[in-house]
């Protein structure tokens, strides 16, 4: 996928412009977000879980080479293939070769943000393969030839309209005049066009929303069955995810289940749970013949032993960015790359680098909002603020900031210059507001100014202020101790 | 190799080496009496009707449940389901031997054996067991119930034992374990709780995105 997080401000700028956008945004404190708080008051003993799960997720990655060896075997076991992938240029490959090997050329897919991640339509579609996304809003996006802008509902940015023009335009052996009013009619369309797809394909490429140790299993999480056809009608199956996915038992993929559907879209499970294991066995009628698995890395081995390895307990629930002040105004391709909101700015940095995306762990109010829903307790904020003080001291940050930054910080080593400097400038400020008492234009704080005047100060500072409060309340107080 | 050099790097990652006994011990012990959470209070408090709740979380979901009294009137019960759903008098099913020894021509209905073609307008399976706290049905792949059963349709009707529901997924697990041996999993195991849903399109929920439109279970009081 193509990285634009270099242009976090530019695209933030157009994305507030954007009317369809914010029409279609507009949703997410009825939607989701609502729905997520009436599932969690349906289950008292959701924070319980979540502490469970934060423990059962540490747990499984200070044992992650051992979980993964014994998955691993469990896979063989059961007569499939593990491929390893340090870089996404090898999950490609691997992916390439096995359905060279399978002589496909019509390749089906669900739904998988580590696909996005690799890159992987343009790859086989580059070597000659036809690649159907199965996902309905994965498809619409296929044909307007965008990308995911939220790792759980991928086409939110879209509204039913756009949809529509998207569908006349893409479908066009079909009557011209058929309605398509409803949503319900939408969907019916793209279900018929898709059912061609799933039963002619060679090969059907899932991701995995856990793996597990144990069984040797991998779990795919659905409401439109989508990943159940892909997988179950081709020949081949490819699973493709990373290694941060791996969890010991069934018991504790189902800890992690009761708090995925319920942080994601407020349902109490999700229509369908499946667990995947080898390929079909013998005597069964249906089911793919080979099973393959794809485990990438792209620096979460290195991430591990970080000051960053909880970011690797997340479980992809999209929790944090719909609660995200900043995804709710400028929605998820602004961010520029496959993970957006509180997680891809505590993420990416550590896949793609910090140079690339070290825009994003600004794009952040510090409310707060996403540790305090995040399923597994990550501490987003303090992660962002990890990368802001990694990425000042690389010196990203332009010469200017950084300079006002050092003349701030040497001030407040300097208390009384602080006060006298905070003094001096409040008085002149009041004086230069005048009546108005506001600024309708201040050099250097024109990115407020622009929508905003900027009240002038009242002529004493919070210190000054404070100071004379601590003198009025401390006498009486005193006076009455002292005998 | 990207496999030694993925586990090596992890190690170094956890300053740990491959035979550290203690990680290895306490891994294998974790697989070999795997802890659980705590039940949901909605199934473990003492007293509580499994099935009740099985089926009322289960209808939440806009699933359709119906309840027997015997296995011997499940195929009235198609029938008239399928009628009530304008949907054409068919079936098709696996090798499942309790749907083997109904009669289903009885009721009028045409029977298909075997995977499913994308033709059949029901497929029928018999679940596993049941999940009581969010009314989750548990299918196992296999001949006896292909899987293709469940997706490829427009309806899934899903025969349950009402004596194999279970409070919790942990409780299915074992039941699993028990019954197939530790370790060892069909080539599917399908929970499945509702018919094919999506909100993709302006955020609306749309039931019948890609898998069977409608879901009906029913539930066998005798077996
Ligand atoms: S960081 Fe937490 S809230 Fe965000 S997607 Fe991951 S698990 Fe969900």
């Amino acid at each position: 996928m193509k990285v634009t997080v270099h242009d976090f401000k530019s695209n933030a700028r157009s994305a507030l412009a954007d009317t369809q956008l914010q029409e279609a945004l507009s949703g997410l404190p009825t939607g989701l977000v609502a729905q997520r708080a009436a599932a969690r008051s349906r289950l008292p003993e959701f924070e319980d879980l979540r502490d469970y799960g934060r423990d059962l997720r540490n747990h499984t990655l200070e044992h992650l080479d051992v979980y993964l060896e014994r998955y691993e075997d469990q896979v063989r076991q059961a007569g499939g293939h593990v491929h390893w992938a340090k870089t996404p240029a090898e999950a490609c490959d691997a992916i390439l070769k096995i359905c060279k090997d399978a002589d496909a050329r019509l390749v089906t897919k669900g739904k998988s943000m580590v696909s996005e991640e690799i890159g992987l339509n343009d790859k086989l579609e580059a070597e000659g393969l036809e690649v159907v996304e199965t996902d309905l809003g994965e498809y619409i996006l296929q044909i307007r030839h965008e990308t995911p802008s939220h790792i759980i509902a991928p086409a939110i940015h879209l509204t039913q309209s756009q949809v529509e023009q998207d569908f006349r335009r893409e479908h066009d052996h079909l009557a011209k005049d058929r309605k398509l009013v409803e949503p319900a009619e939408l969907v019916d369309e793209a279900r018929q066009i898709l059912r061609e797809k799933f039963v002619n394909a060679d090969v059907g490429i899932t991701g995995a929303n856990f793996l597990i140790a144990e069984t040797g299993s991998s779990i795919i999480v659905t409401n439109e069955g989508n990943g159940d056809l892909t997988q179950s009608l081709a020949k081949t199956h490819i699973v493709i995810t990373a290694i941060d996915k791996v969890v010991p038992t069934l018991d504790d993929a189902s800890a992690l289940l009761r708090l995925l559907a319920r942080s994601a879209t407020g349902q109490e499970f999700t229509s369908y749970t499946t667990f995947s294991t080898g390929p079909r066995r013998a005597g069964d009628p249906d089911g793919p013949e080979n099973y393959h698995v794809v485990l990438l890395d792209n620096g979460r081995s290195e991430l591990l032993g970080s000051e960053f390895r909880e970011v690797l307990r997340c479980i992809r629930c999209g929790a944090c960015m719909n609660h995200c002040p900043v995804y709710n105004a400028v929605g998820g391709h602004a961010y520029g790359w496959v993970y957006p909101g509180p997680i891809g700015a505590a993420l990416n940095p550590g896949l793609i680098g910090i140079d690339e995306a070290g825009n994003l762990p600004n794009a952040s109010t510090f409310c707060g909002r996403c540790e305090s829903v995040c399923p597994m307790r990550i501490p987003l904020p303090k992660l962002m603020r990890q990368w802001r003080e990694i990425e000042f001291e690389k010196g990203n940050p332009p010469l200017f900031v950084r300079m006002a930054l050092r003349g701030w910080a040497s001030m407040a080593n300097w208390p009384w210059a602080y006060h006298l400097f905070a003094r001096i400038m409040s008085r002149a400020m009041k004086l230069a507001a005048g009546r108005k008492g506001a600024f309708s234009w201040l050099p250097l704080a024109t990115g407020w100014t622009k929508h905003r005047d900027f009240p002038a100060p009242q002529g004493k500072t919070f210190q000054d202020l404070w100071a004379e409060r601590q003198r009025a309340t401390i006498k009486p107080a005193t006076q009455g101790e002292t005998p | 190799m990207s496999r030694r050099d993925i586990l090596s790097n992890i190690r170094r990652s956890l300053g740990a080496n491959a035979n550290d006994k203690a990680r290895l011990e306490n891994a294998a012990a974790r697989i070999a009496t795997p802890p659980r959470a705590t039940a949901p209070q909605r199934v473990a408090a003492p007293g509580t009707d499994l099935v009740a709740c099985f089926v009322s979380e289960l209808e939440r979901q806009l699933a359709t449940v119906k309840t027997v009294a015997r296995p011997e009137e499940i195929p009235l019960e198609i029938a008239s389901y399928l009628r009530s759903q304008n949907q054409p008098q068919a079936v098709r099913f696996g090798t499942d031997p309790l749907l083997a020894s109904l009669d289903f021509a009885a009721s009028g209905l045409e029977v298909n054996n075997g995977r499913a073609e994308p033709s059949d307008t029901a497929g029928l399976s018999v679940a596993f067991g049941g999940i009581a706290e969010t009314g989750t049905l548990a299918l196992l792949s296999g001949a006896d119930n292909p899987v293709t059963l469940g997706f490829l349709p427009d309806t899934h009707i899903t025969v349950i034992a009402q004596s194999r529901i279970r409070a919790t997924y942990e409780d299915i697990f074992a039941m699993l374990r028990n019954e197939k041996g530790a370790g060892t999993m069909p080539r599917t195991l399908n929970l499945i709780s509702g018919p094919s849903r999506t909100a993709d399109i302006g955020g609306r929920i749309v039931i019948g995105a890609h898998g069977p439109r409608r879901l009906l279970a029913i539930v066998v009081r005798s077996l």
